[in-house]
């Protein structure tokens, strides 16, 4: 069970909140003028890390707030909470 | 290697049972191979077998990071079945439920697979209407269905809760899915593929890709260096990660999907039942546990050990179906790291490095496509060319937009 210390409400259970994937993705500026590799790079392809990960999570049965952690998807620890607008912020250990 | 008969058991019995050797040898890696399998799971055992005995490859080994069998396939719920909606899916599905069929005999190995049926639920209107379409999809798709109103399904199915939560009102049931014992369909592979020659090296852990001029050329393994032209990845949860050792990003995300048996009963359930209200599913395995599971830990793992919520989310639903096991005890809980794709349809075919191929994105259910899988992967390491039954899984689909989306059509529940 992970305890997620959501921004607003403070720790709270896994189940009361949605993972919504990898953070930060970031959509094609043009997307009329870019091509169709560049594209599914963008909409479906993942670096779907062992180890050390970035994702966003939104508290669904909460706020309803949207932010980003810093997780290990071996280990499960949350290293950093951080805002959804926010630069990744420096984590112990990290080079 | 010694056949398997009635014969071969009673005359090791005058002897009381000692003369057995090994399934399979414990080879260690030569210098180079013609073509190598990543993963010893039961995808990568049955590629390196249809390799041998359908095109004729000896030099082949395949690699195994721990043991052979020992990861998803060693950790699924055994569920063997068809009933999915696009053609290109039922098509390969029903190729690689009818290989079961008469994979024991094929093998010489008793996989033990049961031809118990499998049930889905409807319950309410609209599931009504889906199953009823699903039943058609698969008739004309060629893979048998039937359509059951409650009065049959309860009939059938003796203890399931007459009044649940989510009332039952229809069940598809796919008289020719089942059941097969896990581990026998991996060691049943080693031991043909050993027998035709191919190297099993567990163990070893390839750590590195030798690619020049976007061809591989060579692995870099724990146990040394291997020239090879032709490799095979079918890692399943873990195929991102090969993946960026070799260079490349896929489209997949790896989750924990957990299972759990409860102690051993005498038989009360005789076929597989899937509640898709709940995602519950269960089945009895012949020693006599209730084999169950439901959703996916919907965040990314890399840890096989499951998270509490699906655990009491799977419990209620099972008890929701049948309260009668409410006083039954789970034994075990464990989780397998799956290969989960945005359509929930495989990958198999070519990478973005020459010689490199394909063998993953089964999501929660690679199990059943094992024979399958193996065949048609062996197919196209061996001639270059996909397969006809797997053309469609080409990882260029999501480049094209010529996506199987059948985790809206057929209602996969991740």
């Amino acid at each position: 069970m992970l305890l997620i210390d959501c921004p607003w409400c403070g720790p709270r259970a896994e189940s009361e909140f949605r993972c919504g994937g990898e953070s930060p993705i970031v959509r094609p500026a043009d997307p009329a003028a870019t091509d169709d590799t560049t594209w599914a790079d963008y909409m479906f392809f993942r670096d779907n890390v062992k180890g050390l990960g970035f994702e966003r999570w939104h508290h669904r049965y909460g706020c309803g707030l949207w932010f980003n952690i810093a997780r290990d998807t071996v280990s499960h620890r949350i290293l950093a909470v951080y805002g959804i607008t926010d630069p990744r912020p420096a984590l112990e250990g990290e080079a | 290697m010694t056949r398997y008969s009635a014969w071969s058991l009673l005359r090791a019995g005058l002897s009381g049972q000692r003369t057995w050797t090994p399934a399979w040898r414990d080879a260690k890696p030569k210098k180079s191979y013609e073509a190598v399998i990543i993963g010893g799971g039961g995808h990568g055992l049955a590629t390196a077998y249809y390799l041998a005995s359908k095109h004729g490859l000896r030099d082949i080994a395949v690699l195994e990071r721990g043991w052979i069998g020992g990861g998803n396939t060693g950790r699924n719920t055994t569920v063997i079945r068809s009933n999915y909606f696009f053609p290109e899916s039922t098509r390969f599905y029903d190729f690689s439920l009818s290989l079961y069929e008469d994979l024991s005999r094929e093998l010489n190995y008793n996989i033990m697979f049961s031809r118990r049926g499998m049930w889905s639920f409807a319950h309410d209107r609209h599931g009504v209407e889906m199953l009823r379409r699903s039943a058609n999809a698969m008739r004309l798709n060629g893979a048998d269905a039937e359509y059951h109103e409650a009065d049959e399904v309860f009939r059938r199915i003796p203890g399931l809760n007459p009044s649940p939560r989510f009332p039952i009102l229809a069940g598809l049931l796919q008289p020719r899915g089942g059941t097969a014992r896990h581990d026998a369909v991996a060691w049943g592979y080693a031991r043909a593929a050993d027998s035709l020659g191919v190297d099993i090296i567990q163990n070893c852990e390839v750590t590195g890709f030798d690619i020049r001029d976007g061809r591989i050329r060579g692995l870099e393994t724990s146990l040394g260096d291997i020239a090879v032209e032709r490799v095979g990845l079918a890692v399943a949860g873990h195929s991102s990660v090969m993946a960026a050792r070799a260079g490349f990003r896929l489209p997949i995300v790896s989750y924990a999907l957990q299972a759990f048996v409860s102690e051993p009963m005498k038989p009360v359930l005789d076929t597989v039942v899937l509640a898709p209200s709940t995602g519950t599913y269960l089945s009895q395995s012949d020693k006599g546990e209730i084999v169950v599971g439901s959703a996916l830990d919907l965040f990314p793992s890399y840890a096989q050990r499951g998270s509490l919520p699906v655990l009491e989310h799977t419990a209620a639903g099972l008890i929701d179906l049948f309260p009668h096991f409410s006083r039954v005890r789970l034994l075990r809980q464990w989780a397998g790291i799956v290969d989960v794709v945005q359509d929930s349809t495989p990958i198999l075919g070519e990478s973005p490095v020459k010689g490199l191929y394909l063998n993953c994105g089964w999501g929660t259910g690679g199990f059943k496509a094992i024979p399958g899988g193996g065949f048609c992967f062996a197919h196209n390491i061996a001639t270059g060319e996909a397969h006809p039954l797997a053309a469609a899984f080409s990882l260029d689909r999501f480049r094209t937009g010529a996506l199987i989306d059948e985790a809206a059509a057929s209602g996969i529940a991740h």
